[in-house]
Formats: C-alpha cells, sequence, structure tokens
C-alpha cells in the first residue's frame, strides 16, 4: 500500500509539468460543467421563487353575504390542491392598490365609490404548482354562483412549467457532454504518461509485475488528480460565483453557491472522473503490449 | 529446466522466425546460444520468458509449459527466471540498490527482507560500494552487474543473457562474462546468446548455432558426455 502511494506520487515528482497539466484539464472540463450546475441551481432556486407566487385569483360578485363568503372560503381550503385562502374585502383591495400603484394613488383618492371587487386569493400547495392543477381548481371555482371571474395567468404558468423541463433536459445534456470531454482529455493525458513510462511498464513486467500492480499506481494517479482537478474547480468555480455576483453586472439578488453535499459531488465526481480516465488507457495498454 | 520441442515461430507477416527448434537444457548447464543476428536468438530468449508465444510446438521453462500458459501466470514464471539484456534495461531515476528492489517489491517481498537480499547480490556482482550510485554515474560494465542483480535477486534457478556484453568494452566484457560463469558455478542455469565468438571459444561450454531460423549445430551432439557439466 505504501509503496502503491509511493510509485503514485512519484509520478507526480518526476513529471511536473504533465501532472499539472491533467489536474488543470481536469479542473477546466469540471469547472465547465461546475458553472453549468450553479446556472441550473440558481435557476431552480429563482423558479422556486417564482413558483410560491403562483396563485389563483376569484373575484366575488358585489353584494354576495358574508356568510355565503365564509362557507365557501372553507370549501376552498378544503381542496387537496390549496395551500391556503385569503379572502381580500373590497375595501383591502382599494388600500393595496393605492398603496401598489402609485401613479394612480391621486385618482383612487378621489373615488367615491370603490371600483373594485372582493376576491379570494388561492396559493397552492408545493407539488401542485403547474398547469394543470390550477386548471382544474379554476374549473371548480367556476362552479360557485357568486364567482364573477378567476384569474391564474394560465399562460405564465403553462410557460412556467416548459422553462423548468427545458433547463432539466439542457442542462442534463450539457452535463453529460461535459463529463464525456472530460473522461476523454484524463485518459489521454493518462495515456500520455503511461507512453513516458512504457520502459519503466516493461521493466517492471520483466521482473514479474502482475497486470493488477502495474494498474494500481495509474488508478491512484488518476483518481488523486481527479481529486485535485476537482477540488481546483470548485476554487474556479466559486471564485467565478463571487465575480458574477460581486459586479454591477448581476442585478439578480439571493444567487447561492453549492452546499457541502454538492460540493462533495462534484469532487467525487472528479476522482470518478480520475479512474474512468486512467482505468481505460490503462486496460488498453496493458492489452496491447 | 529448458525444453523446446519442435518450435515453430511465424511472424505476423507469415516468415518463419523459427523452424523447427529442439533442444534440452539441463540443471547446471551453461549454455551459448550463437548465430548472425536475425538467426533467431532473440526469438528464443523470448519464447523463454514468455514475451511470445511459439506458433508450434512445445516451450517449458522451469515446470511451466509456455504455449498453453495463462496470462495470469506469466508473473510468475518471470519470478523464476532472471533476464538481462544488452541495453541493461534500468531506471534512470533510481539508484542501484533501488533497480534492484524495485524487483523485489513488485514482486511482494516482505518490506524488511528486502534492504539485506539487495545488499547480498550486489555484493555479488562487486557492486556494494556503488549502491547508491544512478546509472548515469555508472560505466557500462557496471551497469549490466546492477542488471544483472535485478534478475538475481529473486534466486531465480536460470539466468537469460541476452547479449549482454554487445554494448561494453573488452575489459567489461570478460568482468561480465566472468560473473555469468561464478553464478553458473554457484548451480544456476545460464543461457547466454551472443555473436561473440572469441567468448565462446574461450570457455568449454555448450553451444548452439542457429541460422535462417533453424538449429544447425548444437556441441552436446557431438560429445554427449560433456551435457554432464
Amino acid at each position: 500500500m505504501r509503496l502503491l502511494f509511493r510509485e503514485a506520487l512519484l509520478s507526480f515528482r518526476r513529471t511536473p509539468l504533465l501532472s499539472g497539466l491533467s489536474v488543470t484539464t481536469i479542473a477546466f472540463s469540471l469547472f465547465t460543467v461546475g458553472l453549468f450546475l450553479l446556472v441550473a441551481l440558481n435557476l431552480r432556486q429563482a423558479l422556486k421563487g417564482l413558483e410560491e407566487r403562483v396563485e389563483i385569483v376569484a373575484f366575488i360578485l358585489r353584494g354576495t353575504p358574508p356568510e355565503t363568503v365564509t362557507l365557501a372560503s372553507q370549501d376552498i381550503a378544503a381542496f387537496p390542491e390549496v395551500k391556503d385562502v385569503e379572502y381580500v374585502t373590497e375595501e383591502q383591495a382599494l388600500a393595496r392598490a393605492r398603496k401598489e400603484l402609485v401613479e394612480f394613488r391621486d385618482a383612487y383618492r378621489d373615488l367615491s365609490v370603490n371600483p373594485l371587487p372582493a376576491s379570494f386569493e388561492i396559493r397552492l400547495k408545493d407539488g401542485y404548482r403547474n398547469a394543470t392543477s390550477a386548471a382544474q381548481v379554476a374549473k371548480r371555482l367556476e362552479g360557485f354562483s357568486f364567482v364573477e371571474d378567476i384569474r391564474y395567468g394560465r399562460d405564465w404558468v403553462e410557460r412556467l412549467d416548459k422553462l423548468r423541463n427545458l433547463a432539466g433536459v439542457v442542462g442534463f445534456v450539457i452535463g453529460l457532454a461535459f463529463a464525456a470531454v472530460a473522461v476523454v482529455i484524463i485518459g489521454v493525458t493518462i495515456r500520455l504518461t503511461i507512453l513516458q513510462r512504457a520502459r519503466e511498464i516493461s521493466i517492471m513486467r520483466l521482473v514479474g509485475a502482475t497486470n493488477r500492480f502495474i494498474r494500481g499506481p495509474f488508478l491512484l494517479e488518476g483518481a488523486l488528480k481527479g481529486l485535485l482537478g476537482g477540488l481546483l474547480s470548485l476554487v474556479l468555480c466559486y471564485a467565478g460565483f463571487r465575480l458574477f455576483r460581486d459586479s454591477n453586472l448581476s442585478t439578480l439578488s439571493g444567487l447561492v453557491f453549492f452546499g457541502p453535499d454538492q460540493m462533495a459531488m462534484l469532487v467525487l465526481f472528479g476522482v470518478a472522473l480520475g479512474l474512468i480516465g486512467s482505468l481505460v488507457s490503462v486496460g488498453r495498454h496493458l492489452r496491447d503490449v | 529446466m529448458i525444453r523446446f520441442q519442435h518450435v515453430f515461430k511465424s511472424f505476423p507477416n507469415g516468415a518463419l522466425a523459427l523452424k523447427d527448434v529442439s533442444f534440452h537444457v539441463s540443471k547446471g548447464e551453461f549454455v551459448f546460444l550463437t548465430g548472425h543476428s536475425g538467426a533467431g536468438k532473440s526469438t528464443i530468449m523470448k519464447l523463454m520468458f514468455a514475451e511470445q508465444r511459439p506458433t508450434q510446438g512445445d516451450v517449458r521453462v522451469s515446470g511451466f509449459a509456455l504455449a498453453d500458459m495463462g496470462h495470469r501466470e506469466i508473473p510468475r514464471l518471470r519470478r523464476k527466471l532472471g533476464v538481462v539484456f544488452q541495453d541493461f534495461r534500468l531506471l534512470d531515476d533510481r539508484t542501484a540498490a533501488e533497480n534492484v528492489a524495485f524487483a523485489l517489491e513488485v514482486t511482494g517481498a516482505r518490506r524488511d527482507t528486502i534492504p539485506a537480499r539487495v545488499m547480498r547480490v550486489l555484493t555479488q556482482v562487486g557492486l556494494a560500494a556503488k549502491a547508491r550510485a544512478y546509472p548515469r554515474e555508472l560505466s557500462g560494465g557496471e551497469q549490466q552487474r546492477v542488471a544483472i542483480a535485478r534478475a538475481l535477486v529473486n534466486d531465480p534457478p536460470v539466468l537469460l543473457a541476452d547479449e549482454p556484453t554487445g554494448n561494453l568494452d573488452e575489459r567489461a566484457t570478460r568482468g561480465v562474462f566472468q560473473l555469468l560463469r561464478e553464478i553458473n558455478a554457484g548451480g544456476t542455469v545460464v543461457v547466454m546468446a551472443t555473436h561473440d565468438l572469441d567468448l565462446v571459444r574461450q570457455a568449454p561450454y555448450r553451444t548452439i548455432e542457429l541460422r535462417d531460423g533453424g538449429l544447425v549445430y548444437d556441441s552436446a551432439d557431438d560429445a554427449p558426455e560433456e551435457e554432464a557439466l
């Protein structure tokens, strides 16, 4: 075991340039993957914020008795998709309008009659914030006779759905492509190392080393390079993240970085890539000789 | 220890490297393998340490049948063989002692036994004082002695030497040859491929001559009683 480590480390010491190159290549491949993951992560985070706001508004006919409203509110709250229901009275609607629509403040102040209807604001539960569920709830609301109109921004909800699906697919495809590129690059750098050490390998075989024994240091070397590359890519990702966040370019707030689990995954991914790359190229070399 | 029976070896292009070669080497023998370059000496060597497989025929070395030997058995065979080449094949970034130790480490020898075993063989080849020297700091003859020490460190019953003196001057050649004779005197079978006919004439050893892949002369056939050497 100690021998294994010594041989693997020896290769770093003997070929610092090539080893450095491998580590850098891995780091940059993973950096690209990492950046993309960061974008996907933040996109998901942002979408989640938007999703929170998905709500259905049911406007209520003027003159509906308060008892009817209270009963209906209880009924709606009992829908499986519904998280909560808020009853907004005509006065509350007006007050809110005055506050939010600053431009029309004067217009609203001069009103003698409140033109705004009362409404139910219905928010959906976590798993139901999609176009289908919203449409179902809206359909059921139409059944209430005192409901005048229903708004739930159908287009907007549907677009959100599509965006989310697209983000998932694009993320998966691009991530996969970059992972493949990283494997190939690692394979090539390990192969270079092997060619450089072909003489040594042939001597090892000559004195009776088993293939497993010869493979060991190379696999460890690959894993080690993957580990270093993974760590370096994390540093790069973080630097990129900070740079983007602190620059004036970004008007987005609440940007998030990887959690500890995700960082560990990225580094482990690097180790896996290093192992796969070296396994492929060592395997091929040992078959050739 | 070594037996070739009707061995044929063809190159990928179809040309024959060996044609119906048969011979037998007994315990304790020293055998010269001679012939022009391309006559098949190296092919015979490579067949003996399983770098190549015979196309046809049977090759046995130290109890291993090489024709149908599994891949996994090759390392086990090589641990029972010492092999020495014209170009030494030392690792340049390791000292003499480390080069020798390498052969032990590779076979999973116990670590605490390695230094003593390395020094023993280095002493045997007369290089104990240069254990810490790197190959570039050693003369050709000394490098070949390190290679021989490496070949011997696993106490192999057979030592194969492919043109071991090919790159050496006369004095170094005599020294290395003398060392091989001493090793043989200790009971190890030595097979030495060489085209240095002076060397062959000097010593009273069995000589097998090859020409165009065929065995054309075996001094053991002339004087069968010498086989007991």
